[in-house]
């Protein structure tokens, strides 16, 4: 048999009462439940309530302020937020991969500095990847970093699709930092401390007008290296498997699959639900087996790709059983749901990788190329 | 288990696999040593029929350790030979029960084994040739009381179809990777062009997540959410596969001679038997009109599984 097998994920003990715990906190919260709530639910004081409550950087080491659980731990956590559509975008960056990635690569002193502002809700992190010339060819990135007679490390240029980066503290950048050199060769990371000087934000608008996504420019602004000179490729591909098995790659449109099972619940909500509960046992299976130590990109990379378009499908599938107008500011939950879902929908198959760059990945790996 | 998995391939590989499984005692895997059997739990009949997919082999595997395992509950005694569960006395689509030793015969909370000369049956087959037969029961059997009702045969018998088609599909997804590698046209493999990689991507994907959900519901077998969603969601990938791999194959894959129809044939016959994609549909709209209840279920310490 071709492809490595997966083995399903098992919750480790304690994680049905932490699941319990998340939601009595969701119950006594206020909020509005929304679709895409990672991407567009923004809330800073939602965040920090959940760094109090110890939800944040959980897997990050108590030694930096984080909570030394598994990631399977994280995993429920993270999913029970999705699923009732809370505001987490503020902080998801930050707690998915920018923790992870400065306690892997960073200095003592970073570590120190970010790992626990992250742990508490209190530093949100952009990433800076994309370029306008560079998209799912992120190899050919052409933002330069240069170290001046001060030892400083400087960035030039311009990136793009930077979400959050006007409420980030921080982000972190993927530049060349080897002049000449080419591809996947003399690319570093760096992070950059906003609001910097040489560093201008401005906002990208969305399909439906919200500011979102950023352009990012910079003109000779300071950056610190984060990891080792010349690592950048691969430091930013380490990350991925984390990056793309998660339940927020099927579980972006799952407020309408609620309203559908209580609304109409019948064959059509049972499709998706049958679907649904497969998905999520991939995702935890790739979520096991990261937690073992194992690196399943391409099972991740599978689960990006059907899960993202299953968050697709519950739109069709929401409009034939509601027959609601989507509408944004209509007082009709089903209508604001199906609205942020449709306008939102086809990021979906295209952030983090898309998906026929997916399929690419996953094909070679299967040995045909 | 990997013992098992291996000795499986092995016999599979026979000219006769019926006959050396039950030579080797195979179709007595997950029934108890004490009724007759090899002795086993559910999770090596699934290494078991997982290779039986893998293989596409026509035998009532299946079968015979599910009307096993029911006896073994019910009169602690199994008969020799080919066996199949008949869920009423008029029952249709019945798999095996002309071909079968015995059949088991549930009908209103009793069991009787009887002898398929002894029943009325209307043949008929699946796609795949195998039989599945319309049976009509005398009302004058001997049966004596059993635990095990129709809906868990039902529920048993979709977890098993389950199995025997993520083993199906894994074969399909190794067969058509080794021919895109091999066929040539415009002077290369086809797998160079990125339009079959992207095929493949996808078959592979469908065939990984329906295998590891139901590796997870085989942990679970009297979860009825867990079992219906591991089927419905296999029901789902197997037409997907199919119509992949037989896009990626091209004319050689649709004549009788090439390997890929004994796979895609059981696919599409499997997937309809113990329920389809609807069937389960309904079933877990029902049950989950608390969603995410439902999804993020899981139990505490496996249950004790009685049959």
């Amino acid at each position: 048999m071709a492809l490595p097998e997966l083995e399903p994920g098992v919750l480790p003990p304690g994680a049905e009462r932490l699941r319990g715990e998340v939601r009595d906190f969701l119950a006594t919260t206020d909020f509005e439940p929304r679709c895409d709530s990672w991407l567009t639910g923004t809330d800073p004081e939602f965040s920090r309530a959940l760094g109090a409550r110890g939800w944040l950087g959980m897997t990050l080491p108590e030694e930096y302020g984080g909570h030394g659980r598994s990631p399977l731990e994280r995993f429920v956590v993270i999913e029970e937020l999705l699923a009732i559509g809370a505001p987490v975008g503020a902080h998801w960056i930050a707690d998915r991969q920018m923790g992870p990635s400065v306690l892997a690569n960073g200095t003592e002193e970073q570590k120190r500095r970010f790992l626990p502002a992250i742990a508490r809700g209190e530093c949100f992190f952009a990433i800076g990847m994309s370029e306008p010339d560079s998209g799912s060819d992120l190899a050919s990135v052409r933002t330069r970093a240069e170290r001046g007679a001060d030892g400083r490390w400087r960035l030039t240029g311009t990136k793009v699709w930077t979400s959050g980066a006007h409420i980030a503290h921080a982000m972190v950048v993927l530049a060349r930092s080897t002049p000449g050199a080419t591809r996947h060769e003399g690319l570093s990371q760096f992070i950059v401390e906003l609001p910097a000087d040489g560093v201008t934000i401005r906002p990208i608008p969305g399909l439906s007008g919200e500011h979102h996504f950023n352009e990012v420019v910079f003109d000779g602004a300071p950056a610190e290296l984060l990891g080792a000179e010349g690592d950048g490729w691969r430091q930013v591909t380490a990350e991925l498997a984390y990056e793309r098995s998660g339940p927020e790659r099927f579980l972006s449109t799952f407020a309408l699959v609620r309203l559908l099972c209580s609304l109409s619940p019948g064959v059509a909500s049972g499709r998706l639900l049958g679907r649904l509960w497969a998905l999520r046992q991939a995702s935890l299976a790739v979520a096991g087996a990261l937690a073992e130590g194992r690196t399943p990109d391409l099972e991740a990379a599978m689960v990006k790709d059907l899960g993202t378009r299953f968050e697709r499908e519950v739109i069709d599938v929401a409009r034939d059983q509601l027959a609601v107008e989507p509408d944004p500011t209509s007082p009709d939950q089903a209508a604001r749901l199906l609205a942020q879902a449709v306008v939102q929908s086809p990021g979906f198959t295209l952030r983090g990788g898309t998906n026929e760059i997916l399929r690419t990945i996953i094909a070679r790996g299967l040995g045909v190329r | 288990m990997e013992l098992l998995e291996e000795t499986a391939h092995a016999v599979f590989a026979e000219d006769d696999p019926w006959a050396a499984l039950l030579e080797t005692g195979l179709t007595g895997v997950g029934v108890p040593e004490d009724a007759g059997g090899s002795g086993g739990d559910l999770a090596d009949v699934g290494v078991l029929l997982r290779v039986q997919g893998y293989h596409g082999a026509a035998v009532p595997l299946a079968e015979t350790i599910l009307a096993g395992r029911l006896l073994a509950a019910t009169v602690h005694t199994v008969p020799p030979g080919a066996l199949t569960v008949v869920p009423g006395r008029f029952a249709r689509r019945i798999p095996w029960a002309s071909e079968a030793y015995r059949l088991v015969v549930l009908h209103r909370g009793r069991a009787a084994i009887v002898d398929p000369q002894d029943v009325q049956i209307l043949p008929g087959t699946n796609v795949a040739g195998e039989p599945r037969d319309d049976v009509t029961v005398a009302s004058d059997q001997a049966a004596v009381e059993c635990p095990v009702s129709a809906e868990q045969v039902m529920l048993r018998g979709a977890l098993f179809r389950a199995v025997q088609m993520s083993g199906a599909m894994r074969r399909v997804l190794d067969r058509s990777v080794q021919y895109a590698g091999e066929r040539e046209q415009f002077g290369r493999p086809i797998g160079r062009f990125q339009a079959v990689q992207q095929q493949l991507a996808e078959l592979a994907a469908e065939v990984t997540v329906a295998d590891v959900a139901v590796k997870a519901a085989l942990r679970v077998p009297d979860d009825e959410f867990a079992v219906g969603a591991a089927k419905l969601n296999a029901s789902r990938a197997a037409g997907a596969v199919a119509d992949l791999a037989h896009q990626v194959h091209g004319a050689i894959g649709v004549t009788s001679e090439h390997p890929l129809g004994a796979l895609t044939k059981r696919l599409w016959a499997w997937r309809e038997e113990f329920g389809g994609e609807v069937y389960w549909a309904r079933r877990l709209g029902e049950l989950g009109r608390m969603p995410w209840n439902a999804v993020s279920r899981t139990e505490g310490e496996p249950a004790t599984v009685t049959w």
